[in-house]
């Protein structure tokens, strides 16, 4: 990544830089430490029972994570939320990709209207809609199913908006190119405009992924029976359930944090690049 | 994404539109090729988005307890809820989160995008940290917060301790209870914040700022006559943005104090969770639903139309 436009820091010689290292530093272990703490308590049996579990687990086992798995549906639940996850962005970038493509690179009456309704969709909170949607999934016998907590997340209005911006940046020229060539719309969705813009997508797979992983209310309200639950849910549920056992609830955070985790890592170098090519600046 | 190039994108010019006749077959086929890239996104929008939006309208005009038919009531929803002073008290503790939240996470996130824009060794992996909280879970951050302000076996008010301060009860003290909620809300968000104000600074010309350090301009003066100009539509939009959402707060509270103790917590959204799914008042819900709606619209439009004021678009 280029180093544009640095502020530099204030005081000039070593000691700025010193400085400004100890602060970022420091600020990134108090950002840690709670991961830290959570990591160390899902080691820590029986936790939090007593008084605040020590920084180094005496004991260290995994026993939490076994319980886990053992006692509760756990890996039905991990499933649940992977397989939504996974549909959601697939979904996603479909609708998106093609969406975007519409509105950049097919001119019809009406589509500066038709943008600004989708636009507007990004105003309206999901929990406005949440009795009115239920209604329609309970007409569509849809509630308890996976289908229902998957619809209403099938499109999204900030994907639309985020391909479109880097859709428009991919010269047109090299549509023409590919027009002479005798391609379609088609080919030149497929082959030209979707490799031009890999960092959108990445940057897309990564928020459609998270808002699925984490998305709370919906899952709630629409996965009823607890073999349909969500981590999220899930979570939310053990400690209601078993407010001592601390070292269970942790160690269902640990599971929940880590695909999260690989999918940032893998994706890290994009989302600050498909952030900045967005048109934002 | 943005909000901030909302009105950038309504008005961008139109690709030359196609005016030159066409054969009829393949008017179609060009009609047919729209259709193919379009609806896959608009029927879900429309199905699942706008169609719930109109009915939502329609039940606030009613009483429903989810079971028994609906019931026209008419506008009386809206003026239950106007006249009842638990409705100020919500919007009021939404209104506190906001106040709260909104410079903690700016002036953190802004603080924290200028010092990672540096030559900063491991700088990404820095990066990595701070945008670790913001991947994950609600349900799990509120967790882990509840339990390190845990008043007293938690972390927090142990440390407090050891320096001889006697820790606050914090979310189980209706005075504490928001607050703490703020507290872990800015430390989830903070990564998000600082990716945006990152992408920002990238994309400021760094001529500006050699030219500006030519002509004697120290740090703070670049940063208040430069940096911060040019950052303001990423400002706009992290604005933007964090209203919309705090208005909308709700997996936090849920999860970490469920509205409570004492209502000291109960924000808007709660409200209609709780109207719906625990007292059946469905009606009532979607009314209070609307009255969000609007308000989080205005709101929004304020900002738009506010913007030119302080918003400079490079």
């Amino acid at each position: 990544m280029a180093d544009t436009a640095q502020m530099r820091p204030a005081a000039p010689g070593l000691l700025g830089p010193v400085v400004l290292h100890v602060v970022i530093i420091a600020g990134a272990i108090a950002m840690f430490f709670p991961f830290l703490w959570t990591i160390v308590t899902s080691l820590t049996p029986g936790a939090g029972l007593s008084v605040t579990p020590a920084l180094v687990p005496e004991n260290p086992s995994l026993e939490a994570y076994w319980r886990l798995f053992a006692e509760r549906p756990f890996g039905r639940i991990i499933l649940n939320s992977l397989g939504l996850a996974i549909a959601t962005t697939l979904a996603q970038l479909l609708t998106s990709a093609t969406a975007a493509y519409a509105f950049s690179r097919l001119p019809f009456r009406g589509r500066g209207v038709v943008f600004a309704i989708y636009l507007a969709t990004m105003m309206i909170p999901l929990q406005v809609l949440i009795v009115p949607l239920f209604v329609e999934l309970k007409t569509l016998g849809l509630i308890n199913t996976y289908l229902g907590a998957l619809l209403p997340t099938f499109a999204s209005a900030f994907g639309i908006f985020l391909l479109r911006q880097a859709v428009n940046q991919v010269p047109r020229e090299l549509d023409e190119a590919a027009t002479l060539d005798g391609a379609g719309h088609f080919r030149i969705f497929w082959q030209v405009i979707l490799p031009n813009i890999r960092p959108a997508l990445a940057t897309l797979t990564v928020f459609a992924f998270m808002g699925s992983w984490n998305s709370f209310l919906w899952p709630l309200v629409v996965l009823r029976a607890p073999e349909l639950q969500t981590l999220p849910v899930a979570l939310a549920g053990l400690q209601g359930q078993y407010t001592t056992e601390w070292d269970i609830v942790m160690a269902g955070s640990v599971v929940s944090v880590l695909p999260m985790l690989a999918l940032y890592v893998f994706a890290q170098k994009y989302v600050v690049q498909g952030v900045a090519n967005s048109g934002l600046k | 994404m943005s909000v901030g190039t909302l009105g950038a994108g309504l008005t961008t010019p139109p690709a030359p539109a196609r005016t030159e006749r066409r054969p009829r077959r393949s008017r179609i086929r060009y009609t047919l090729t729209v259709l193919a890239f379009l609806l896959p996104s608009a029927i879900p929008l429309t199905a699942f988005v706008l169609a719930p939006m109109v009915s939502a309208a329609w039940v606030s005009l009613t009483k429903w307890n989810l079971l028994a038919p609906p019931v026209f009531v008419g506008l009386d929803n809206y003026a239950k809820l106007l006249s009842d002073p638990k409705t100020g008290a919500i919007f009021l503790h939404t209104l506190y989160y906001i106040v709260g939240y909104l410079p903690l996470v700016y002036f953190g996130g802004l603080a924290l995008a200028l010092a990672l824009n540096t030559r900063l060794k491991g700088r990404s992996i820095l990066r990595g940290v701070y945008f670790l909280p913001v991947v994950t879970s609600w349900i799990v951050v509120a967790l882990v917060w509840r339990w390190l302000l845990n008043p007293s076996t938690g972390v927090v008010n142990t440390a407090l301790s050891w320096v001889g301060i006697d820790g606050p009860g914090w979310w189980a003290d209706p005075a504490w209870a928001m607050p703490s909620i703020i507290i872990a809300s800015a430390w989830k968000d903070l990564g998000f914040v600082m990716v945006i104000l990152l992408a920002g600074l990238q994309a400021i010309d760094p001529e500006l700022l050699d030219a500006a350090r030519v002509d004697g301009a120290g740090w703070w003066r670049r940063l208040f006559s430069v940096v911060l100009p040019l950052l303001s539509p990423s400002t706009f939009f992290v604005v933007v943005i964090s209203l919309i959402n705090g208005f909308q707060v709700f997996d936090q509270v849920y999860a970490m104090t469920g509205g409570g103790p004492g209502g000291s917590t109960q924000v808007v959204v709660q409200q209609i969770y709780d109207l719906t799914f625990r007292y059946g008042a469905a009606g009532e819900a979607s009314a209070l639903s609307w009255l969000l709606f609007a308000v989080v619209l205005g709101v929004t439009v304020v900002q738009i139309v506010g913007q030119k004021r302080w918003v400079t678009y490079g």
